[in-house]
Order: structure tokens, then sequence, then C-alpha cells
């Protein structure tokens, strides 16, 4: 179990930071062409990352490289491109598993981390439910962990927990440690909020889970490309990521679960290449994790989801969340110095993701007037409204961060804000 | 910059920061509620119509500038209007909004709500001006007690 409290500096952030091998932003940005272009006539000043990030230029060739030459359907052609495809489908997914400290076969390829949460909850969560049974979430959930178990409650009578947060969104472990009671069938939470930032001490939240016999799943939408992600050391049954917020294509993620979850579960979706053999008579499934990817996959997504893996490792995840955690503080102190800004999500460990509002202006507004400065930010609830409730608020401006953001462009943010006072005011 | 000053001109920014007629209608026959779920906008308009003429009118909801603005506006000039009259300066505005409406003579038909002429330059915020108009229709023209959230997604 990692006993990291919160805001204390572990030996290898300061090593990080002190790092003499900060990332060369400038040259790393040349390979994400779209940041080239302008907006509004500016300079496009990209701070959507918690939403999706912008795709490498290896990523978008290896896309058109798979369908330029390698175009063949998988895992059954006896031919050559076939072959060929399912190699680097499963090259893929070698990748993945390796960033997360996985093995393949402990990885699903699905749509994106909604799928992978969805998945959970009807093939390994389901069959466990019976009337006043509970599940356990946090307050800070996106709705596509919070949606899939209302699901699952109104089939079966179960019953969702949040556990609460507090004014700085940091979670109520105390809360948390009462919630978990003979009644808990399944511990569902986010290692990062979308909306706060805040960073969960999922390590011990699922340590305290497992003493108690409860298997976990972490949605780790927001984290798996802002820091190093070891599914080991966090310990837990799940773990679910989406391949466009780590760099690459959309309609690719992965779930990541401990084998003898897996292999313990009934498939989700039925078709082909979920199967060993189909006769009227009987059925027989193919072995994990092809048993739960019924039908041709995403391969070109799977392929090019792999490349932006690579592009992760090479530039080096600590040195991403170093600069990141850099381009936070900046970004935090510059806009905090503002008059009006109420700043929402201020925990002690956070990770790329700046959320506030700003005094006599809705985000809408802000947000349009940013996007008329070429400054491109999520204005709304985030998929997160419990959390808004929380707050009292109905909607923030965020900005969230990725490895190609400069302080030159929380700079460009903070001018932009200077604009909506200057309307506003 | 010109497109934002004409997008948030004064009388708009004034109307956003202080609404008129923010307030429930008690004896209100005619309701309707209006969602954005893109933004979260929420605005729910009351009415009370006598004898074709729209007597009294005010809404509760939260939103941005654009939206509480153009509610705001929409209780100031329904007030004294006949229904009919009502239905067409309701076209005449989504015309507006959506930039059909441009030459001058025609924009004067809409007097001070020709204010919203620099939404139509930001399709993402027309919902916004239009939210509560939506809300007017379906408070008008369903059944009494009746009329379903109007949403604009």
């Amino acid at each position: 179990m990692n006993t990291r409290s919160p805001g204390t500096t572990t030996r290898s952030d300061s090593i990080e930071r002190s790092s003499p091998e900060a990332l060369d932003v400038q040259s790393l940005r040349r390979e994400f062409p779209i940041l080239a272009q302008s907006i509004q006539g500016r300079p496009l000043v990209y701070l959507d990352n918690g939403a999706t990030t912008q795709k490498p230029q290896v990523v978008i060739d290896s896309l058109v490289e798979y369908y330029t030459t390698l175009n063949a359907n998988i895992h059954r052609g006896v031919h050559s491109l076939s072959q060929r495809a399912t190699e680097a489908y499963e090259g893929a997914r070698t990748k993945v598993a390796g960033l997360l400290g996985a093995s393949a076969a402990e990885i699903v390829f699905v749509r994106g981390t909604t799928e992978a949460i969805n998945l959970v909850a009807w093939s390994f969560v389901r069959p466990l439910l019976a009337a006043g049974d509970e599940i356990v979430v946090t307050a800070m959930e996106h709705h596509s962990n919070i949606v899939p178990w209302q699901l699952l409650c109104e089939e079966t009578g179960a019953v969702l927990r949040p556990v609460p947060f507090d004014d700085r969104g940091e979670l109520d472990l105390d809360a948390y440690v009462r919630l978990l009671g003979p009644r808990t069938k399944f511990v569902s939470i986010v290692h990062v909020s979308n909306a706060l930032g805040t960073v969960n001490p999922v390590e011990e939240m699922v340590a305290l889970a497992r003493a108690r016999g409860v298997a976990t799943l972490v949605d780790g939408a927001q984290a798996a490309a802002h820091q190093r992600v070891d599914v080991a050391l966090i310990d837990c049954d799940f773990y679910a990521v989406s391949g466009h917020k780590m760099y690459g294509p959309t309609g690719i993620g992965a779930l990541y679960g401990k084998q003898d979850r897996l292999a313990g579960m009934r498939p989700y979706q039925g078709g082909g290449e979920m199967i060993a053999s189909v006769s009227f008579e009987k059925t027989t499934y193919n072995r994990v994790p092809h048993l739960f990817e019924a039908g041709t996959p995403n391969i070109a997504g799977a392929i090019g989801f792999g490349t932006a893996v690579d592009w992760i490792e090479r530039v080096g995840i600590e040195r991403i969340a170093a600069h990141e955690h850099d381009l936070l503080a900046y970004a935090t102190d510059r806009v905090a110095g503002l008059p009006g800004i109420r700043l929402i999500g201020t925990a002690a460990r956070k990770a790329g993701i700046l959320s506030f509002t700003v005094e006599g202006a809705h985000p809408h507004d802000v947000g349009t007037i940013l996007d008329r400065e070429g400054v491109a930010v999520r204005a709304g609830h985030h998929c997160a409204q419990p959390v808004m409730d929380r707050f009292g608020i109905p909607a923030t401006v965020r900005a969230s961060f990725a490895a190609y953001n400069t302080r030159q462009e929380v700079d460009a943010l903070v001018d932009a804000l200077e604009k909506v006072r200057e309307i506003f005011g | 910059m010109s497109d934002l000053r004409e997008l948030y001109q004064e009388m708009i920014l004034d109307h956003g920061r202080a609404p008129r007629n923010l307030r429930a209608i008690e004896d209100a026959d005619h309701t309707a509620e209006g969602f954005n779920p893109l933004c979260g906008d929420r605005v729910k308009l009351y009415l009370r119509v006598a004898g074709g003429v729209v007597v009294d009118a005010g809404f509760e909801g939260s939103g941005c500038a654009i939206s509480t603005a153009s509610a705001s506006m929409l209780t100031e000039v329904v007030v004294g209007k006949r229904v009919e009259e009502v239905d067409e300066l309701r076209r005449r505005f989504r015309g507006l909004v959506t930039g059909e409406v441009r030459d001058a003579s025609r924009l004067e038909e809409l007097g001070k709500l020709a204010v919203f002429s620099g939404v139509c330059a930001f399709p993402n915020r027309i919902k916004c001006a239009s939210l509560v108009w939506h809300a007017l229709e379906s408070a008008l023209h369903s059944e009494a007690g009746a009329a379903p959230a109007v949403s604009t997604e």
C-alpha cells in the first residue's frame, strides 16, 4: 500500500523537477500539426486536454499507414495481411499493457473509459447484486462512473453510495471507511477528478476495500497520460482508460482487469471474435481478453493507441508529469491573482486541471470570450453535475494541460481573462 | 473584439446583470420550462393571458448573460401584446438570432430586441438566446398544465 500522504513531495517528484532533462516543449509542439493553426486570427492555445488531447504526427501517420498497407480483418484470415494486422493489433495490446504495468492478457480493448465501466458493471458486478446491496463511488465522479451503476441499481434494487469531499475537493476517507459495510459489493472510484483535478489516494482506498473483500475499479481517464500509473501498485481489480485522452485516436480505450477477475466474468456482448465454436446446441467462448471483444474491433484505433503509448514512453511520462505540474502551479498562481476568481478544486494533490469561476460572468460567456482570443477551454458542468451542486454553481471554466502546453499559453489565458473583465467588469 | 462588443451590447449586459421580472407569477395561466443540457441554462417562464392579451410575464432561472438577458427582455416586450403578435415576434426573433434577418427595416420591427443581432456570429450561442423563446411557444400553445419542458438539445 502506498502511504504517501496528501501534499507531501516524494523524492521522485523532487528529482523530476530538478531534472536537467526537462521537456523540450518547442520541439515537441512541432510534432502536433494542429497546434500550428490560428483560431479567430490568433495562435491556437489549446487548454481543453481534459476533454481530449491533440494527436502527434506519428499517431496520425499510424492510422494512414494501417489503412494504406495493413488493412485486413484479424484473428481469422490465413493470408499475410490478416496475419500482419493481427500482429499489429496484438502488439498494441502489449504496449498499452506495458504502460500500465499489466500483462497483455489483462488488457481488453474497448471504445473508451465509459464502455470499460459499463462492461465491468454488467459482466462482473451485476451477477453479485441483490436488493439492498451497495456500490460505493465518490461524489466527484464523471457521469460515466455514476449512470452505469444507477442502471444496475434500478434493475436490482441495489443502492449507490457516494463518498463526500470537502471544500478543497479532497475525499473524506473516514466517511469512505464508514461506507464500506457488509452490503458493499463493489467500489468504483475516479483516480483524477476531471472537474477538480484532485488526485485521489486510490492505493489506500483500494487497500481498504480489499481488506473487506470488496473488488475495485479505478477510472483512470484523467490520470494515465499525466502520471505513471502502475496497476500492480494500485492493486485495483480493474482500471479504465481512454486512448483519445492519451494522444491517441477516439473510439479506442482499454480496460485492465486482473486475470482471475476477467476469467470469472460472463461475456459482455455476443458475436464473432468472442467465441471458440458455435452450434445451435452449444457455444463455447474464446479465452480472455478476446471473450470481451465481440465483433471486428477498432483495429486502426488500437494500433494508433499503441503508437500514442510509444510516444508517451519516448517523451517520458515522468517528464510529462513534472512539466504539467509546473504549468499547473504557474497557472494557479497567475489565475488566482486575478480579481473575482474563485478556484474550484484546491486539493493538495492535483494533476493538470484548473477549474474556476469568474465573478459576474457566467462560464459560458467566459468561454466565448476566451475563444475569440484563440484560447480553447471547457465551460460547463464537465459531466460532473454533482460536483457543481456541491459547490453551488452551475458550471466552471476549466483549463486542462498536456505535455505540449507552455507558460506563454498560460499567459495568453490570463490576458484573455482580462478581456472578460473589460466586458463584464 | 468588435464582434464580442456586437454580442455583448450594453443593454444585454445590463439585463444579464439585473434581469427584469425575475419572479414567479402565482396565478400564471401559462408556464413552461426550458433547459439547455449543454451548458446547464435553465429558465421557467410564467405568463398571464387575459382576453387574448399577455397581461403579465415573469421568469425564474439561471444562465449565461445571453440567456438571462433574452428572458428578461422577453418578459418586457410581450406584455400588452396579443398572442398572435407575440407569435409573430417570436418568429422574427428567431430570424434575427439565426442570421436570416439582416436588413435595417426588418431589424427596426424588432425594437430593442435588435440588440441580439450579434448572436448570429456565434453559432454555439444561438441556443442561449432562443431558449426562453422556445419556452414561450410551449407555454402559449401546449395544453394548460401539460407543457413539457423544452430542451434545446
